[in-house]
């Protein structure tokens, strides 16, 4: 038991890094990651939504699309759930800790459309991980879209004192080195059997 | 064909969408935070570019700030008179609000004030100023004319005209991005309706000003004697308007030996100083 948790610890935050080997939530990943601080709001508000919604949704797929016979309607069903946690979530974040939903800010509903919060779901379906193990999934998966997130927006913050040439200002040279850290998280790789 | 599972999918799918959508609606209900109606009024009055010219984070911050009366409402700098009248409507008061420039207290001009050396590197103030003597002028704190405020103005409101910087009192919104970028801390945001203006922030002694500057503040105090208003001092070898007190009546420019305090800042061409023996004529 305790040997899974590991294994979907490090497997999905480092080796199956939801950025940087399976290309999931590019778009928060370059729009998000021009200053370590919004990185850090933004890998919160992430950690925080994506583990309330692998719950959720592994939930709602055990109990009521299986029994029914109906998981081909995952995809349909996971998105007006994540859709409708998120406007959740933020309405009593609101109300209840308005420090954190000041920090969380924007981000919170960006999460909607952040496809990284489907491909979880969907991934724990196809792991068949029971409702715990896909909880756990969905957190150390968002920790490793953290980490990618609050290292890209470090590298970025260096890389606005170089002189980069004309032609790779700008979006270019984030996604080059984005390209770069994808090799380098490739090292994880082979670390679990 | 198999009806009944088409129709449970249909069912399970619109039972979901019903009940999220009623859950949803009711928490909007019970988590409904009372927003003040004139926080939503007076973000829709403000310009909305977000600038951060108020201190405030955004137009939604200073809007907030506003209606708990933390900041006037006359707060935001880029909206101008009529943002703040539109502001003051809705928070029931007259909002009486004066419009403001930037002003650069320099009028050392190409042929007024001399070069130390002949600076060629990067061109950029916040570079120049590094390079050992402070200035490639004589005046250690002239204009350089390299032009940081220029490239820090968003409204196209601030040139380099003869060596120095000039503002355009019309297109100025007083964002204060120039007086930030200034190395020198030469700008300054005075009122538009300011007719005299200290052009020059030496703080050498006169001798040295007289070297360096054709139109340098020599500290001579003429301008104190005839002011009737108190609204003016020299501190620091340097005289200085205090905008609160100055009735504008023009008295200091047309005292000053070295034409260093001028008016008009409404002119166009209000470098000139023959226009402005013409003035001493009239007023």
């Amino acid at each position: 038991m305790l040997r899974d948790f590991l294994v979907i610890l490090v497997g999905s935050s480092l080796i199956n890094n939801v950025i940087l080997s399976q290309f999931l939530g590019i778009c928060p990943f370059l729009g998000v990651s021009k200053k370590i601080e919004t990185a850090k709001g933004m890998g919160g508000a992430v950690v925080f939504v994506l583990t309330l919604s692998s719950l959720f949704t592994s939930i709602l797929y055990k109990f009521l699309l299986l029994p029914l016979g109906l998981d081909y309607l995952q995809t349909i069903v996971f998105i007006i759930i994540i859709a409708a946690l998120v406007q959740f979530v933020e309405m009593f974040l609101k109300k209840a800790m308005p420090p954190l939903y000041q920090a969380l800010g924007v981000f919170l509903p960006l999460i909607t459309t952040n496809c990284a919060v489907l491909g979880v779901a969907l991934i724990n379906v196809q792991k068949e991980y029971n409702i715990l193990l896909s909880t756990f999934n969905g957190l150390s998966t968002s920790i490793g879209f953290a980490i990618a997130l609050i290292i890209m927006a470090g590298l970025r913050e260096k890389i606005e004192h170089n002189p980069i040439p004309k032609a790779f200002q700008g979006t270019p040279i984030v996604l080059v080195t984005a390209g770069f850290m994808a090799i380098a998280f490739l090292g994880f790789s082979g670390l679990i059997r | 064909m198999d009806f009944t599972l088409v129709l449970i999918a249909a069912g399970l799918i619109t039972g979901v969408g019903l009940l999220v959508g009623l859950f949803l609606g009711f928490s909007a209900i019970k988590f409904e935070v009372p927003v003040d109606e004139r926080e939503i009024k007076i973000r829709e009055a403000l310009p909305g570019a977000n600038c951060g010219a108020c201190g405030y984070p955004g137009c939604d911050g200073l809007a907030h700030a506003i209606v708990i009366d933390e900041a006037p409402v006359s707060g935001c700098p880029v909206g101008g008179a009529d943002c703040a009248m539109a502001i003051g409507k809705i928070m029931g008061q007259s909002g009486s609000f004066e419009k403001t420039v930037a002003f650069v207290k320099c009028g050392g001009t190409c042929n007024r004030a001399g070069d130390k050396f002949i600076y060629s590197g990067i061109h950029d103030c916040n570079a120049a100023v590094v390079v050992p003597g402070g200035s490639p002028k004589q005046c250690g704190y002239g204009c350089m004319g390299l032009g940081s405020c220029v490239a820090a103005c968003e409204y196209d409101a601030i040139h380099i005209v003869d060596g120095i910087a000039k503002v355009d009192p019309e297109k100025c919104v007083a964002c204060k991005a120039c007086v930030v970028a200034c190395p020198k801390e030469l700008i300054e945001i005075i009122p538009y309706t300011a007719k005299q203006v200290v052009r020059c922030m030496s703080k050498d002694k006169a001798k040295d000003v007289k070297v360096a500057c054709e139109v340098g503040c020599i500290a001579c105090k003429r301008c104190v004697k005839v002011c009737p208003f108190d609204a003016i001092h020299v501190n620091d070898m340097l005289a200085k308007v205090d905008y609160d007190k100055c009735k504008r009546c023009r008295k200091c420019a047309k005292a000053c030996p070295q034409n260093t305090i001028t008016f008009k800042l409404e002119d166009t061409d209000f470098w000139n100083p023959p226009q402005v023996e013409e003035e001493k004529e009239t007023a």
